[in-house]
């Protein structure tokens, strides 16, 4: 696990950081039966990114990547709230959103697997596209709710646990007993090393690649119904605006390589997490909210930067260790289809 | 290679997806001459091209970038920033644009440079740097200022009102001119050139490049300090477009640039594709654009629907006639 070593030491210096700032950064107390504190803000503003970078980090691992999951978000809010406000059961309107979601996602995985699209431009196309139907949906207003029930998915709590949070925490649960005890994750890197030489083995990569498509579309549905309804109302315009950007910035801070071939859910997670305490910490320490994309871009080279072994070799000059231990992703032999 | 055959001649299957574009533009060019009145005239393809110039010249650093196998996400934002950093050293110490320009120039090559050492020297993948680099040029937008920063200067309205008279009533733009002779020497340098060949062979396969004894490396920092030329100098013909720099212009940008290469029939892992095809995806896109306008009913939501529709027609339609000539 020397691989996760790095971000974890960023998200440390990171949360340390804050408490110069904030000294009661690190304190968590029981109000009102609920968990209080900045670090189950993280936790629980960070939910959203974690879920869908957890979806992405699949189909990254298939070496594929997909830009339409902040449409998705924006869908899946838009199409709730909108069923809510039409007087439908929440349970309806989540179910409606998330069928939704899962079709949109069989759609990228048609394209990607099927029609054989480069993943980039199917994916570009419901990016584009998607924005537009969820303007649709909302009629291009901003849809407000006011439905206890559906505030408890973003803004609700559970046994004091924010219920965002346990959402991840299931969702995390199911995709690392599927991939990690099951022989699907293996099947899924396979996949990613190489489509064609796995279908020659016997793996249908066809269904694995329609079905992490799916999986990234459906965890990209329920980041889009927790986020509206924390605000509980759905922006069709700006919901999950970048975060696609965001996901894929996770995933490989995690130390999953955009070539596919290999992943790691708790180094996505570690990546979400750096990306949204990075956030938290630039709201708390008073950097100017205009250069919050200045200091995201700053860390995300130093994370990526002592990351790379390569680079380690170079500036700290441990070349007998760095180089030939950990195998670069360049050095994987492109076979052609 | 293997080839396909139309009567007597043979075309080659690598200029295959090239010709699908153009005959799919053709098409589309006519199914709106047929459906619009005073769509098919030559002053409205020439005012795609009018429209589309900095995007055109965005899509050719692009390119290149493509052609070695990597991406270059920061286009975009380097655009928003070289209309910014004119606008404001117009606006703000008074610089005269032949100081503006070179220096706004200077910047973009510059953050290309840099991105492009750090993907080679340090085997970061280019769609993280560029994305760092995306996230740098945007910041530094928004700290020069949050607000559109209109361009009074009297050189740089007087060079962005100027038309060129062809004949027949025809006009263009100086932008046209500019795009156009960036592509003529992109052809030039990509076809004719130990560099161009180079870019090729970088990828087709790095492996194979490195071993022929081919510069990688350095081809590969060059062709993202190109991507950053071609970017700032984009963003200066945007600003001659828009008159203003402005934190939020050509958001996106990035992702039309890769689209029209795409289209143009360029592999996103690299090693095939050409300029003239790029060249061709631009028009592709710019022409949706046009046929949208002359639909005119359309609402903004409808506009992004379309435009996700007919890109989904076009990349269909041409990976199935690309598809059924290599069997």
């Amino acid at each position: 696990m020397r691989r996760l070593l790095w971000p974890a030491v960023v998200l440390v210096l990171l949360l340390v950081l804050n408490v110069f700032f904030t000294p009661s950064f690190f304190s968590i107390e029981v109000k009102d039966g609920h968990l209080y504190g900045s670090l189950i803000d993280i936790l629980r503003f960070g939910a959203p990114l974690i879920l869908v970078s957890l979806g992405m980090t699949l189909v990254i691992a298939t070496g594929g990547i997909d830009l339409s999951v902040g449409s998705v978000v924006a869908i899946a809010g838009a199409l709730a709230c909108l069923q809510i406000s039409q007087d439908a059961s929440v349970f309806t309107a989540v179910v409606l959103a998330l069928a939704l979601c899962l079709a949109l996602g069989l759609w990228n995985g048609f394209l990607v697997a099927v029609v054989g699209i480069q993943p980039i431009i199917a994916t570009l196309i419901l990016m584009v596209a998607g924005r537009g139907l969820a303007q649709l949906i909302t009629d291009g207003q901003i849809i407000t709710v006011n439905s206890p029930a559906y505030k408890v998915i973003g803004g609700g709590y559970w046994l004091t646990v924010p219920f965002g949070i346990l959402i991840v925490i299931g969702v995390l649960a199911i995709s690392a007993f599927l991939t990690r005890r099951l022989a699907l994750g293996m099947l899924i890197e396979s996949v990613g090393s190489n489509a064609e030489a796995s279908r020659l083995a016997g793996i249908r990569s066809r269904g694995i690649l329609i079905m992490v498509y799916a999986f990234a579309a459906l965890c990209a549905g329920v980041a889009g119904l927790m986020i509206s309804s924390n605000v509980s109302s759905a922006d069709g315009n700006n919901a999950g605006l970048w975060i696609e950007l965001d996901a894929i910035l996770a995933v490989v801070i995690g130390g999953t390589s955009l070539a596919g071939g290999r992943f790691s859910l708790s180094g996505t997670v570690l990546g979400a997490l750096i990306i949204q305490t990075l956030t938290t910490t630039i709201y708390s320490i008073g950097v100017p909210p205009e250069t919050t994309l200045l200091f995201k871009a700053l860390v995300v080279t130093a994370v990526c930067l002592i990351q790379s072994p390569s680079f380690r070799a170079k500036v700290f000059g441990r070349r007998g260790r760095a180089t030939p231990a950990s195998p670069a992703p360049e050095e994987k032999v492109r076979v052609s289809a | 290679m293997t080839a396909l055959t139309v009567g007597r001649a043979s075309i080659p299957a690598k200029y295959l997806p090239v010709l699908v574009t153009a005959c799919l533009l053709a098409a589309m060019f006519v199914v709106g001459g047929i459906r619009y009145e005073g769509f098919a005239s030559g002053q409205v393809l020439l005012n795609v091209f009018i429209d589309n110039a900095f995007l055109l010249v965005v899509a050719i650093g692009m390119t290149f970038v493509i052609l070695t196998g990597g991406i270059d996400l920061s286009v975009g934002s380097v655009v928003a920033l070289s209309t910014m950093i004119s606008a404001s050293l117009m606006a703000g110490p008074g610089w005269p644009p032949y100081l503006v320009v070179p220096l706004v120039l200077l910047i973009g090559s510059g953050l290309g440079l840099v991105m492009g050492y750090i993907v080679h020297a340090f085997d970061i993948q280019p769609f993280i740097v560029t994305l760092a680099g995306m996230f740098l040029a945007r910041g530094l937008c928004y700290t020069i200022a949050t607000d559109s920063i209109p361009i009074e200067d009297a050189t740089f309205t007087a060079f962005a009102q100027t038309r060129i008279d062809l004949f027949a009533d025809l006009w263009i733009s100086p932008s046209v001119l500019v795009a156009v002779l960036v592509v003529l020497v992109a052809v030039y340098v990509l076809h004719y050139t130990r560099f161009g060949r180079s870019v090729y062979a970088t990828g087709g396969n790095e492996q194979s490049a490195l071993l022929m004894g081919l510069p990688v490396g350095r081809t590969k920092i060059t062709v993202y300090t190109i991507s950053g030329f071609c970017s700032a100098l984009g963003g200066v013909l945007l600003s001659f477009y828009m008159l203003s720099g402005y934190g939020l212009h050509a958001v996106g940008m990035e992702l039309d640039a890769i689209a029209a290469v795409v289209i143009g029939g360029t592999l996103l892992t690299g090693g095939s594709g050409f300029v003239l095809g790029t060249v061709l995806g631009v028009l592709v896109l710019g022409l949706i654009q046009t046929i949208i306008s002359f639909e005119g009913t359309l609402s903004s939501w409808w506009t992004k629907i379309f435009i996700g529709m007919l890109l989904f027609v076009f990349i269909l339609l041409q990976r199935l006639f690309s598809a059924r000539s290599r069997r």
